[in-house]
This record gives structure tokens, C-alpha cells and sequence, in this order.
């Protein structure tokens, strides 16, 4: 076999989404709007044709080990196809329910999975580079999808100057890595870092973090995402919370303990501060806000924060827990976007959470799912959310940050205020005026309420597989 | 004078500084913005072939390539972004851009 052949089959997955995506662009341009519903679900097709792909493909390096196919990169690599396949079914439904149908929705999504598939699987910084813009540029698009109105193309300009800005910025500390380390790659890197991590690689390294922590939304680079969670249209949201999340953390995680394996105590400093950080601004952000989506983005700031906390520890154990927390993560912030497009009142999306009120006469079953994963987001024991915080904060109290553990566990007390709020306003308070909830949409439903009951009952059977398949992903990737 | 590898290292940051405050210290038209971006870019592609030519390694030539393209495609996409922002607000200063407040 020659070498470009074993290359093109470690790189299925992508070569096969790149290429079906323009099939798909193709069958889009010459069908026309009507094709919608077919692009759509020839996507998903492929997105899970992609998953298959991923999971019995072959491990190893590809192209002089600037394509890593290891069971990190495969295991994000499932969790990324598969939420961009949930992204695009419920994007479908919504884009007929508001007549605004157009094929190009399922094929950039597409288009950013590529992306995101190659930042899963990046060896060497141009991988990485390229993986970011490519699924950068596809999701500066999806932002301003609703372009007649004001506040998408708003939050879709504003996602674009600071995405390019923080890609600029990451680019530099690049070129600094590179200068001072000699070497795009990170293997490379981490052997030069061992030696000497003199001034100019560890200023390389903190532009890149700061870029990295741009495109996660980690305070205090997370201007762009109040923003952009309120201005961009609820299922395009739903996507952005989830595996672009996933596609750069496991990114960091790569990078920091593969590229900068002996630099360790230089970079968890930053890490942990920049936890520490969204930590306070996704609790206390949160705090006063009326608008649903601008909630949740908090909520994923804070998110991003535990997140960070398992990748600082540095150690399997953090892998481990960053990806088991990750998974949790992106079902719960799945089922949250599903409640709010499976909801709709006096025709009319839901955008307040004083719209919320008396959900419980309306819609009892839906309230129920929306208590659950609220409560999984705070953390209560035994629901979802409580494990994932529960193997990052075990993870960090055993490499030693057992005081960052704690600010995360008062960070998340102060965001119970919020979440307790949401269910508040649903058994407890009266709508002020008279309100009919409309008939609600199939697919977000099932996922509602699939997604709540994840949360609570299947969570605990889950975890019996979900451990070992982690615990496998994470094998290798430590520092030391 | 020989020119060596921290003069161009020293334009490269200029430029970059330059790029970066044109971002945030710009209150006039988001066109500057992007004129910005692109500034930032240029500087990193400084840097890169600096460092290249310096190291002897091709990598960095390589990169500022793919940078280049990048930099192309992100202007088609921010441009394309900037015209539906221009349809709906008929305008394109910096101070417009903040219907979302919070």
C-alpha cells in the first residue's frame, strides 16, 4: 500500500464529508429550494456514514504526522459528526416552519464538521490552523443565516470580527512557536519544550491559549457570545454550544499536553486562571438576564469553565473527565435548544424566560424534561450534569488544584440561582396575559425530552459504557 | 546595517499592534475593520517567513501560503457578512452594530 493511500484512509471521515458536501452543494444548486428536505437528510446520512467511518477506521499518523487518527481524535470525532447531525435536524424542522428553507444550512454544517474533524485530529500547527478557519468560516455564515433580519446579521458580523481577531491572535502565537521551537509539530515542539521553554515559546504558547480560549468561549475572550447566542437563529445556536465546543477543547487538550508535555506548570497557571475566570463571569453574567439563548450562554461560559479545570490537571484522569464532562455537556445543552424550538406561544418563539410562565398547565411533559435538564445543569446528584463536574473536580482535587474545584463548585451554587428561575417561572408563576401554546414540532420534542431523559434515568446505565470508552480515549494523553 | 532576524521580527509585532488596535480603537467603519484583519494577518506572514528563511526549514513558507489563502476567504466571507448587515441597518459605522446590549 502506498503511502497516499494509508494517508486517504486514515483521512476517510473528512475526505468523505469534504466530498460529499460539495455533492450536496451540488444537488442543492442544480434542485433548488425544494431540495431542502433531501439535502438535509442525505447530510445526516452523512454525517453518520462519517461516525461509521470514524469508529472502524484504521489509527495512526497520515500525511508526515500532520493528521492524527488516535482514539482521542475518534472519540471527539463521533461526539462532533453525531451533534452536527442532531444540529441539522433540528435546523430542518425550524427552516419550514419559518418558510425560510434553504439548502445551504445543511451543507455548512457539513462543511464545518470537516473543519472540526480535522482540529480533532490535528498534528502540527498549520492542521490546526486550517481546521479552525475551515469550520470558523462555515459558522461566521450559519450566524447571519437569517439575513433579512437585523439582530442575526448583527450577531453574525460581530462573530466574525472577533472570531478573525482571536484567529489572528492564535496565528501569532503560532509563528512565535514555530521561530523559537523550530518545528510546526507538536511531537517536535514538546521535545524542544522539554529542553528549554525559554521566553518566546511560552509567549507563543499564551497567544494561542488566548485564541484557543476565544473560540470556546472562555471568559475573559467571551464577548462574542451573549451576543451571538441571542442574535443567531435557535437551532444554529444549539450547534455552536455543542461541537465546535468539543472540537476545540479537545484541541487545547492536545496541544497543551502533547506540544507542551514539560511546560505543564507554565500553562495550567493560564488554564486555571482562565477558569477561574468563567467561572465568575458565567455565574454572576448569568445572574440578570431576561433572554433565554443570552441564559445559556452564560451557562456555557461557566461550562467551559469545568471543562478547562480537567485539561489543566493535565493527567489522563483530566482527559478523561474533560471528554466524560464534554459528552454530558452537549446532550443537556441539546435538550435545552430543543425545549426552546419545541416551544412556541400566540405563534410566537419563546425568547424570555417570563415567557415561560404556567408552562406546566400547557405542556407538563415538556416542563418536566426542562426541570430535569436544569437540574442536571446545576449539578444535582444523580442527573447528568452532577457527573460530569463530578470526574473534573475529582480529576483536578488529584493533580493537586483541589482549590479551583472549589470556586467551581461555589460558581455553580451562584448559577443554581438561574437555572431555579427557569423552573420557577414554569410551576409556580401565572402568564400575565392569556396565552395558547402551539402545537409543538415532532423532532424537537423527541429530542427534548430523549435528551431529559438521558439526563436523569439513562444517565446512570450510561456511565457504565461511557467510563471505559473515555477512559480508552484518554489512554496516552498525559503529561510526563 | 545588515538586516537580521529581529528587524523583521520587530515589523512583524509593529504591524500586528497595529492590527490590533485598529480593531478596538477604530470607531468609525467597520470596512477599517477589516482592513485590520487582514493587517494582523500580513504580520503573522512576516513572521513566518522570517523565521523560515532564519531556520532554514521550508514549514514556514508553507504556512504564510495557507495563511494567504485563508486571509482571501475570510474577506469573501466577512464582506458577504458586512452587505447583509448594510441591507438591514443602511449603515456600516462601528456604533451601529449594537441592537444587543447586555
Amino acid at each position: 500500500m502506498t503511502d497516499l493511500s494509508s494517508a486517504l484512509q486514515l483521512a476517510a471521515p473528512e475526505v468523505t464529508l469534504a466530498v460529499g458536501g460539495l455533492v450536496l452543494l451540488m444537488i442543492g444548486a442544480f434542485a433548488g429550494e425544494k431540495a431542502t428536505r433531501l439535502v438535509s437528510g442525505l447530510s445526516v446520512l452523512l454525517l453518520l456514514v462519517a461516525t461509521a467511518l470514524t469508529v472502524t477506521g484504521p489509527l495512526g499518523l497520515a500525511f508526515g504526522g500532520t493528521y492524527i487518527a488516535d482514539p482521542l481524535s475518534v472519540y471527539g470525532k463521533a461526539l462532533i459528526f453525531l451533534s452536527s447531525a442532531v444540529a441539522i435536524i433540528l435546523g430542518d424542522g425550524w427552516m419550514h416552519r419559518n418558510k425560510i428553507a434553504k439548502f445551504e444550512y445543511p451543507v455548512l454544517i457539513v462543511l464545518a464538521s470537516v473543519g472540526m474533524g480535522m482540529m480533532a485530529s490535528s498534528g502540527d500547527l498549520i492542521s490546526l490552523y486550517i481546521g479552525i478557519e475551515m469550520h470558523s468560516l462555515a459558522l461566521y455564515v450559519l450566524a447571519a443565516y437569517r439575513r433579512d433580519s437585523l439582530v442575526a446579521s448583527e450577531a453574525g458580523l460581530k462573530y466574525f470580527v472577533l472570531g478573525a481577531l482571536s484567529s489572528g491572535i492564535l496565528l501569532y502565537g503560532a509563528s512565535l512557536i514555530y521561530g523559537f521551537a523550530g518545528s510546526m509539530k507538536f511531537d517536535e515542539i514538546a521535545a524542544f519544550a522539554s529542553n528549554n521553554p525559554g521566553p518566546g515559546l511560552i509567549f507563543g504558547m499564551v497567544f494561542l491559549i488566548a485564541g484557543l480560549a476565544f473560540k470556546v468561549s472562555a471568559a475573559p475572550f467571551h464577548m462574542w457570545t451573549p451576543d451571538v447566542y441571542q442574535g443567531a437563529p435557535t437551532p444554529v445556536v444549539a450547534l455552536f454550544a455543542t461541537a465546535p465546543k468539543v472540537a476545540a477543547m479537545i484541541l487545547i487538550a492536545r496541544v497543551l499536553i502533547d506540544g507542551f508535555n514539560l511546560a505543564h506548570f507554565q500553562w495550567a497557571q493560564v488554564i486555571i486562571l482562565i477558569s477561574l475566570i468563567s467561572f465568575a463571569v458565567g455565574a454572576f453574567g448569568g445572574l440578570m438576564q431576561k433572554d433565554i439563548q443570552r441564559l445559556l450562554a452564560y451557562s456555557s461560559i461557566i461550562n467551559i469553565g469545568y471543562a478547562l479545570l480537567g485539561v489543566a490537571a493535565g493527567t489522563e484522569l483530566g482527559v478523561q473527565a474533560m471528554l466524560m464532562f464534554m459528552t454530558l455537556y452537549v446532550i443537556d445543552q441539546f435538550g435545552f435548544f430543543a425545549v426552546l424550538l419545541s416551544l412556541s406561544r400566540n405563534g410566537r418563539p419563546i425568547r424570555n424566560i417570563s415567557d415561560l410562565a404556567g408552562l406546566k398547565q400547557d405542556r407538563p411533559v415538556t416542563a418536566i424534561a426542562l426541570t430535569i435538564l436544569s437540574l442536571s445543569a446545576v449539578g444535582i446528584p444523580p442527573l447528568s450534569g452532577f457527573w460530569g463536574k463530578f470526574y473534573v473536580f475529582g480529576a483536578a482535587a488529584d493533580a493537586g488544584y483541589w482549590m479551583a474545584g472549589v470556586a467551581g463548585l461555589v460558581a455553580s451554587v451562584v448559577a443554581a440561582f438561574y437555572y431555579l428561575r427557569l423552573i420557577k417561572m414554569m410551576w409556580f408563576d401565572a402568564p400575565a396575559t392569556e396565552v395558547k401554546t402551539d402545537k409543538a414540532p415532532l423532532e424537537a420534542q423527541w429530542i427534548a425530552w430523549a435528551a431529559a431523559a438521558f439526563a436523569f434515568p439513562v444517565v446512570i446505565v450510561a456511565l457504565a459504557w461511557l467510563e471505559p470508552l473515555t477512559k480508552a480515549a484518554a489512554a496516552g494523553v498525559g503529561v510526563g | 546595517m545588515e538586516i537580521a532576524l529581529a528587524h523583521y521580527l520587530a515589523v512583524g509585532a509593529m504591524l500586528f499592534t497595529i492590527g490590533v488596535f485598529g480593531i478596538f480603537v477604530n470607531r468609525k467603519n467597520i470596512i477599517v475593520i477589516l482592513m485590520s484583519i487582514e493587517m494582523i494577518l500580513l504580520a503573522v506572514n512576516i513572521n513566518f517567513v522570517a523565521f523560515s528563511r532564519y531556520l532554514g526549514n521550508v514549514e514556514g513558507q508553507l504556512m504564510a501560503i495557507f495563511v494567504l489563502t485563508v486571509a482571501a476567504a475570510e474577506a469573501a466571507v466577512g464582506l458577504a457578512i458586512l452587505v447583509t448587515f448594510f441591507r438591514n441597518r443602511g449603515d456600516i459605522a462601528v456604533d451601529d452594530a449594537s441592537v444587543m446590549k447586555g
